[in-house]
């Protein structure tokens, strides 16, 4: 019986000390998940920076709806030419806003979504924009994957940015 | 007699060291501050009182941008508010700016992380006088003579950004 006890005792030490390496979200119990994590947008639907920039360039062709779904201040900082702030997607009141501005657009319309507050594993707005986007049956969304931020990412590459709300 | 010999060479490489990282922290902001005056800011904090970093001069400023959907910032914060207590003796003084849109969210988290440092809500004049704030976190050491010695932006080695300030606090 106290054999067993002690091995329960080992077992359950063991398991506590490696809950931070097997299970990594362990090791910060005071940061709260994102509700859909940037990593669940399908790599088919990114569009790099380069990408989107040359794009928002080229004359002639139909340019994508470009909407910021993260701090309306960053946005305010700079932000790519034509684009309009569609409020935090972590938020109801953000996912209501992007709703609210996408609702009328045909299915079919060309959207690209981004945030660029944190780094991209850690961004808690694109995913749930991105799949709000295509529950409304949005088919041609895509997501501007910036791995650190807006300013590491586009600002400092020399890319087009306006400013202002 | 090893010891005598090998001490200069130690210290040499030590100060070399602590210049490095002082000179080139992980700094990647639009536009670096580094070894210029930080740009003055008169704010409001969450309670109302008028914050003006100017009046700071004498102190080592640790000045960090942070928001509520930041999951990097409050990994942070809990290490400042240790350094608030532990360094404050020692001249250090710890100014928050909360980039969020709500003020409600950022006295939320404040409330809740316990901060002890004063927060002021900023707005994208207080980024764009600060290099462009595009991206957080983002912290600024500034010394007693309210120069930026070091500025750090996303996630950050805290023990390294420890080191650095420790260093400011010897030769403030």
């Amino acid at each position: 019986m106290n054999r067993l006890t002690l091995g329960s005792g080992m077992i359950a030490m063991l398991v506590t000390l490696a809950s931070p390496i097997v299970f990594p979200q362990f090791a910060q119990p005071n940061v709260t998940s994102p509700p859909e994590s940037a990593f669940s947008i399908p790599l088919a639907q990114l569009i790099q920076p380069e990408a989107l920039n040359r794009m928002l360039q080229a004359g002639g062709a139909e340019k994508p709806l470009v909407l910021q779904v993260g701090s309306h201040i960053l946005f305010a900082e700079a932000h790519p030419p034509g684009a309009e702030y569609a409020g935090p997607g972590s938020q109801p009141a953000g996912i209501q806003l992007l709703q609210n501005r996408v609702n009328a657009l045909s299915r079919k319309k060309l959207i690209v979504l981004y945030c660029g507050c944190c780094p991209w594993n850690r961004c808690p707005n694109v995913g749930p924009a991105f799949a709000k986007l295509r529950e409304m049956g949005f088919n041609s969304v895509k997501v501007l994957y910036l791995a650190d931020n807006f300013g590491t990412n586009w600002v400092e590459k020399g890319y087009a940015v306006e400013k202002g709300r | 007699m090893r010891t005598l010999a090998a001490g200069p060479r130690r210290w040499s490489l030590a100060c070399l060291l602590v210049c490095f990282c002082l000179a080139g922290s992980t700094a990647s902001a639009t536009e670096s501050l580094l070894q210029k005056q930080a740009p003055e800011i008169v704010l409001k904090d969450l309670n109302g009182k008028r914050v003006d970093l100017h009046a700071y001069r004498g102190k080592v400023v640790l000045l960090n941008f942070w928001a509520t959907w930041c999951a990097p910032c409050q990994i942070e914060m809990p290490r400042f508010v240790a350094w608030q207590t532990e360094y404050r003796p020692r001249g250090l003084r710890i100014i928050g700016i909360s980039m969020d849109d709500d003020p409600e969210l950022a006295r939320e988290l404040y409330k809740r992380l316990r901060l002890n440092y004063p927060v002021m809500m900023g707005n994208e004049k207080v980024g764009e006088f600060y290099g462009g704030v595009l991206g957080l976190p983002v912290t600024f050491l500034i010394d007693s003579h309210g120069e930026v010695r070091a500025q750090f932006q996303g996630e950050t080695d805290m023990n390294a950004m420890q080191e650095q300030l420790k260093a400011l606090l010897l030769h403030p």
